[in-house]
């Protein structure tokens, strides 16, 4: 879903520059300080795992496929801030690289698909976990719900820009049909896989989930007595 | 810029051509400002000025002539544009009234002029970034940038994406092999599990390699700044060559409004 040049004008498209460019500054004000020194490689290595994420397309029905977003995903997994740079790393280099979505563009882009789905993504699924119990099973529900609201909201975000920027000629309510319907089937996908991802880091190395960190009880090191007969 | 042939195997380094060409010898951040202004000019001109995008079409053509590209490559990297075909060719079917009728199929006429622009000025956009991306090294780019303002930490971060994309995609490939050789063949939803399994043990090796990479970069004396490379400096010269481009995208879109 990203879009192209011409497609949403000028104003709009310059305006999504500042509020994305904000949104980063905050980030990077955010995730100096305790950890400055670790934010490179760690976004770094995050920004890559998104990028080969993206690659890896899951099935639909009938030969289609879709694939992830990633915004919840890397949120939940290393927080929101360090996760909307990489993010951001991300749709900047499809855009300069691979001529995926318009270098005009860039700050409508950045703040569909990095922006709302870090955030929506996290804050959602802080809230959700507001009311959970805490255990790994939690973690992973809130996280299929986070996953699951990132995508229409982002599909929102093109909306409004529509709305105020596009040209027009389709009616919005079509406009806002076709998004929002296509764009939930696809967030059933991406809050299956987040939500199975998430499950499958919680197994093994559940420390390296950002968002049950400090939610989930630290674990004793446990040694069991084997029989060896 | 480089006279050195690489042959890395970095994100994008595949879309590079090498070529010894004036284009190819600008510096990273004019080349990025020529790109963005140009398309600035193209992105704002009224969607019915079809002598005016004849005209940008010209120049970016003449581009791609001097920077020595095959226009069947350039035609070849445009398959990403795909999905943005589709919904242009869908707005004349979806558009408001008045409603015309060519050739027995009824369309809307605002429908069919929007889609038409759309068409052009993403397939002007798709071009430039092309243009860009093959003749310009990705890390030129982020040097560019970098010269830009951009954050140094948004350029580390994309640099260790660069410098790791092939390890990650490496293993990415050996799990695909590993789960195809056991038979695995992706289906539907049900396969949606072992997918993400997938998914998680990819971020489980890829962040263990960030804190390697982390560890042996504090061994070596990394103090949160990575060193730069000397910047390529553009003269007055180089500057009001590249900006010759949306210069005369500018006075094309003029000529395009009195003729």
């Amino acid at each position: 879903m990203h879009i192209p040049d011409g497609f949403i004008n000028v104003p709009v498209s310059g305006a999504a520059v500042l509020v994305s460019a904000s949104a980063i500054a905050l980030a990077l004000k955010k995730s100096r300080g305790s950890m400055e020194q670790e934010v490179a490689p760690m976004a770094g290595l995050t920004a890559v795992f998104i990028f080969a994420v993206q690659m890896l397309n899951f099935p639909v029905a009938a030969g289609t496929s879709g694939h992830l977003l990633g915004g919840a995903l890397a949120a939940i997994l290393v927080g929101p801030w360090v996760a909307l740079l990489a993010m951001t790393v991300v749709i900047s280099l499809q855009a300069f690289i691979f001529a995926d979505g318009g270098l005009s563009a860039i700050g409508l882009n950045i703040f569909n698909m990095g922006v709302i789905t870090v955030l929506i993504g996290w804050f959602t699924f802080k809230f959700i976990l507001k009311f959970l119990p805490k255990k790994n099973s939690s973690v992973v529900a809130a996280s299929a719900i986070a996953a699951f609201i990132s995508v229409p909201i982002s599909a929102l975000g093109f909306v409004v820009e529509y709305a105020i920027g596009g040209s027009g000629i389709i009616d919005l309510d079509k406009v806002l049909g076709a998004m929002l319907s296509v764009h939930v089937l696809i967030g059933l996908g991406e809050a299956a896989i987040s939500a199975l991802t998430i499950g499958a880091v919680l197994a093994t190395r559940s420390d390296l989930v950002y968002g049950a960190s400090r939610l989930l009880p630290k674990k004793d090191l446990k040694i069991k007595p084997v029989d060896l007969r | 810029m480089s006279d050195k042939h690489e042959h890395g195997h970095q994100i994008g380094d595949h879309l590079y051509i090498h070529r010894h060409t004036y284009i190819h010898g600008l510096a990273p951040h004019v080349k990025i400002i020529g790109a963005f202004s140009f398309l600035l000019v193209a992105v704002l001109t009224p969607a019915d000025q079809y002598l005016s995008f004849a005209g940008y079409l010209v120049l970016v053509l003449s581009i791609i002539f001097m920077a020595e590209l095959s226009i069947k490559t350039v035609v070849r990297r445009m398959v990403v544009e795909v999905p943005f075909i589709l919904f242009a060719v869908l707005m004349p079917f979806l558009g408001r009234a008045p409603y015309i009728e060519i050739s027995g199929v009824t369309v809307s006429q605002a429908g069919l002029t929007a889609g038409i622009a759309i068409l052009i000025k993403s397939s002007l956009g798709v071009l430039v970034s092309i243009l860009l991306s093959s003749t310009t090294t990705v890390r030129e780019i982020l040097h560019g940038l970098a010269h830009l303002k951009v954050p140094a930490l948004l350029i580390n971060i994309a640099t260790f994406m660069l410098r790791y994309s092939a390890v990650v995609t490496d293993e990415l490939n050996r799990m695909k092999t590993a789960r195809e050789s056991r038979g695995f063949i992706a289906s539907g939803p049900k396969d949606w599990k072992i997918v993400a399994q997938a998914a998680g043990a990819l971020f489980i090796r890829s962040y263990e390699r960030g804190e390697r990479v982390h560890l042996a970069m504090l061994s070596r004396g990394f103090n949160g700044e990575m060193p730069r490379a000397q910047h390529a400096t553009a003269s007055t010269k180089d500057w009001l060559q590249v900006l010759l481009l949306p210069l005369s995208a500018f006075f094309v879109l003029l000529i395009g409004f009195y003729l």
